[in-house]
């Protein structure tokens, strides 16, 4: 746990790349482990379940630390943390140095047995390992105990860093890290051997090749004859696996996903064993998109009804061929590619409606594409996607031979009407907003977010938040409604979460309109005609 | 107790009517008294100043060398028209006080800003009983519970040594009066060679003065940088962050020692390499220890995280406190994360 800890704080306190990559190496190299494999789950970004109720924690550190319940909370608002807010507040631990205990140990005896009881015998857990950890110890395993454990470090650093341990190129390491695998000394030892045999798990999925915002003009790619372009579904990216009988389906967060879609897998049955395919899971009905709220519909249940099923069909829609005939076809061109595709698809059933091929869109000149993108809401898709037909399926995100070109967001004019303190890097600033456009008279919320103001603005508006509160409602406060700024959005739905009976998607601030008057924000009407353009 | 309160907000600052002066007006009045030189608490153009015989020095040095500052030995009595004015150490820099009012037995003290941990620059915080106080509340919640000082610096020596095998200039942003000299006081000296930012310069003459034992730190210069880059520690004002003047000394790993530093988003908010935990404000244990050790009952909280610390006052001290407001409309600004005291080289 102590080196452990150290690590997070070497991780925390550094913003250059090589200093990380050094502090994960060493720490690689020396970690026992069992541990190490715990430090490498949580570090590529692996949670654990959160076992304890926050207001839980609360009340015990009120009670261990002999201050009243709100001054525990005044504090945590403070702060923007809870695990670091207890850590702060409670009384010195009782330390026993020559009794340190291992990373694994705290994780697997202090908190994943958390789950296996309830309130009043968690709590004898919790207080034994606060008054045993050393404070910057007792921060991370709050940490942990919440279930929001992050670290200021990428997945690809991470795989660098081990990478450069066991001497293999970054791609292989990354993917032997793909899949479900368990913390175990086991496990971590198997990561380090030179050579990794990838077959031995059926199961593990490729690394997934991820495209870039275009940049520039259409025109600085080049030959109009060197790319491929597909529409941008507006899905869940997802890896389709049949091996040795089996079919397993990977979301890009690596999920396994094959039970939610019976409808896919049970075709993925007939596709050759040693077949892996590169697509989006969709809501699908007809040969057309159906709206990615109909997907979420899918996701969120773990048992389906049949009316589920009815009333939201999926299907996967390839782009690419990683394996075929048990062989790793990656370094083979996008053209070779999709070929072994359409032959994985030709090889299924004909009336079939789970796996599809995702169409290539014709295009003659750059100027068609531009017309094809404006159709893209029409269409249901989020936009067009360019390959370049030379290039090999590569790891992670690279930039020059795929890249996204969305469809322009929504954009409209709103109003501040609240603000909330941010978290960990934010905290103790007010950086989250609420905003509101009009209807006839009334201002009325329908979209919050907190990004994309620089530093800069963050503080002006920090402490203009702090000049014009109207009233506190515990962390949130109202505001006078003074400020404009224009928000960007990339879908529409009704909703009852906010008041204007809206909602919208992944909703960011584009800039703030020092140059507009509340007056000038858009209305609720302008908002729905986007929602039902034309009528 | 008596009709009128002896010391009141005006527009002016904290004012003592029967004796007729201020406690660190923000405008020109006709009789200052000064708790320390820090610029939100010393402002030119009044037309007398009284302050500690250690603080006269450094308040010279920011107010003008002719002001009409009468310096007092800390303890002294002074009478105004009946009221007894004495300074005592408040441990916050070199020759800060709190202030003593006596009038008809009635004692008032106004803290100023303090610390009650140890700080070789500064004379020791000293308790003074009294009926009324009035306390500074920078960081008034209880998760500010300074680390022993030995243990910070500990840490800054060996990131300074860590830095020296990397190469890169250790950088330590302090306000410049008071702690700049504490960093310097506190860090080994004999890992290698100091360098400061010239308005922490100014004040080290003044330092030796008053017998607080420094270690040799030069001006950077062109002509130095060489000798301090890759090498040196540079302690400066964190104005001083993004200028040529630090760039010539790159690469450089820059820190921050600052009370805020106790929170990590703090730390990580700005771009520095290290936050060192390292005020010169009272932490909330000392904040509960000096309320309770004036003896007071009437508590005037000021300047800070008033709220929480007044609700806790009233209800778990079972104390009279209550909030009074200083000049700064509404709260204390978001900047707060930055900015230890408004100084002019604090840091936006």
């Amino acid at each position: 746990m102590k080196a452990f800890t150290e690590l997070f704080y070497r991780l925390d306190a550094s913003n250059r790349t090589n200093d990380k990559v050094q502090a994960l190496s060493e720490y690689f190299s020396t970690a026992e482990p069992r541990s190490a494999a715990w430090a490498l789950w949580f570090l590529i970004g692996n949670r654990l379940k959160a076992a304890v109720k926050t207001k839980l924690l609360r009340e015990w550190a009120s009670q261990l630390s002999g201050y009243p319940l709100w001054l525990v909370e005044e504090s945590y608002n403070h702060v923007g943390d809870l695990a670091e807010t207890i850590s702060l507040i409670l009384p010195e631990p009782d330390v026993d140095e020559h009794q340190p205990k291992p990373l694994w140990e705290v994780v697997e005896d202090k908190v994943m047995a958390l789950a296996d009881w309830d309130g009043p015998l968690q709590f004898q857990l919790v207080k034994e390992a606060w008054s045993s950890l050393p404070s910057r110890q007792r921060f991370v395993y709050n940490k942990l105990i919440t279930g929001g454990f992050r670290v200021g470090v990428s997945r690809t650093l991470v795989v660098r860093a081990l990478a450069q341990v066991v001497g293999v190129e970054p791609p292989i390491m990354e993917h032997r890290l793909m899949g479900k695998w368990q913390p175990s000394a086991a496990a971590f030892e198997r990561l380090l051997q030179e050579d990794d045999d990838a077959s031995a798990d059926v199961a593990r999925p490729y690394p997934f090749y991820l495209a870039y915002p275009l940049e520039g003009s259409l025109e600085d790619l080049g030959e109009l004859g060197d790319w491929r372009a597909e529409w941008k579904w507006d899905g869940i990216r997802a890896q389709l696996i049949k091996r040795e009988g089996q079919v397993m389906l990977w979301s890009r967060g690596e999920e396994v996903l094959t039970e939610r879609f019976p409808e896919v897998v049970s075709v993925a049955a007939r596709l050759p064993n040693g077949t892996v395919l590169d697509g989006e899971l969709m809501a699908w009905r007809d040969g057309k998109p159906l709206s990615f709220a109909v997907l979420q519909k899918r996701i969120g249940r773990t048992k389906l009804s049949t009316k589920i099923l009815e009333s939201s069909p999926v299907a996967f829609i390839g782009y690419d061929c990683l394996e075929w005939k048990r062989e790793d076809v990656r370094k083979n061109d996008l053209h070779q590619r999709v070929t072994l595709l359409g032959k994985a698809i030709q090889s299924l059933p004909e009336d079939q409606q789970g796996i599809l091929l995702a169409p290539a869109v014709e295009f003659q000149s750059w100027e068609d594409l531009v017309q094809f993108r404006e159709q893209s809401r029409a269409r249901g898709v989020e936009g067009l996607m360019l390959k370049r037909n030379a290039a090999e399926y590569g790891v992670g995100r690279v930039k020059g031979d795929w890249w996204k070109w969305k469809v322009d967001p929504f954009s409209v004019d709103a109003v501040m009407v609240a603000a909330q303190a941010g978290h960990g890097r934010r905290s103790g600033l007010f950086t989250d907003y609420t905003f509101a456009v009009w209807r006839g008279e009334e201002l009325v919320t329908f979209a919050k977010a907190y990004s994309g103001l620089t530093d800069a603005e963050i503080r002006e508006v920090d402490q203009w938040v702090r000049a014009h509160t109207l009233a506190k409602h515990g962390p949130v406060r109202t505001v006078e409604p003074q400020l404009v700024f224009e928000l960007h959005f990339e879908g529409i739905a009704e909703s009852t979460r906010h008041k204007s009976g809206l909602a919208v998607r992944f909703p960011r601030i584009s800039r703030w309109r020092t140059d507009k008057l509340p007056a000038d924000a858009d209305s609720l009407e302008t908002i729905q005609g986007l929602l039902n353009p034309g009528q | 107790m008596s009709q009128a309160p002896l010391i009141r907000p005006t527009a002016n600052g904290l004012y003592c009517e029967v004796g007729d002066f201020y406690v660190d007006p923000w405008r020109r009045v006709g009789r200052a008294v000064i708790t320390h030189a820090h610029s939100d608490h010393a402002r030119s153009g009044s037309g007398a100043y009284l302050c500690s015989s250690s603080g006269e020095g450094v308040l010279r040095l920011r107010i003008g060398d002719k002001a009409p500052i009468q310096g007092v030995p800390f303890g002294d009595k002074i009478s105004w028209n009946g009221v007894q004015v004495s300074l005592h150490p408040a441990g916050h820099i070199l020759g800060s006080a709190q202030v003593r009012i006596e009038y008809q037995g009635e004692i008032w003290v106004v803290s100023g800003d303090y610390k009650t941990m140890p700080d070789p620059t500064a004379e020791h915080f000293e308790p003074v009983p009294c009926h009324h106080f009035i306390t500074e509340c920078t960081f008034g919640l209880p998760v500010y519970r300074w680390p022993d000082s030995r243990l910070v610096f500990e840490e800054i020596n060996h990131w300074w040594r860590e830095n020296q095998t990397q190469g890169r200039t250790s950088v330590v942003f302090a306000y410049s009066l008071g702690k700049a000299q504490r960093v310097l006081a506190g860090v080994d000296a004999s890992i290698g060679p100091i360098a400061v930012h010239g308005a922490v310069a100014n004040f080290l003459p003044l330092y030796a003065k008053e017998g607080v034992s420094l270690p040799a730190a030069e001006r950077l210069t062109k002509e130095n940088a060489k000798s301090i880059k890759g090498q040196g520690l540079v302690v400066a004002p964190g104005s001083a962050q993004g200028t040529p003047w630090l760039r010539k000394v790159a690469p450089l790993s820059l820190s921050f020692a600052s009370g805020w530093m106790a929170i990590r988003g703090a730390r990580r908010w700005q771009s520095l390499d290290r936050g060192f935990v390292l005020s010169d404000h009272v932490d909330w244990p000392g904040l509960v220890d000096a309320v309770r050790s004036t003896g007071a009952t009437k508590i005037g909280v000021t300047h800070g995280h008033t709220a929480p610390f007044i609700r806790y006052a009233r209800e778990e001290l079972g104390l009279d406190a209550y909030d009074l407001p200083t000049r700064f409309v509404g709260e204390q600004a978001g900047s707060e994360n930055v900015e230890e005291d408004s100084e002019e080289e604090g840091r936006e």
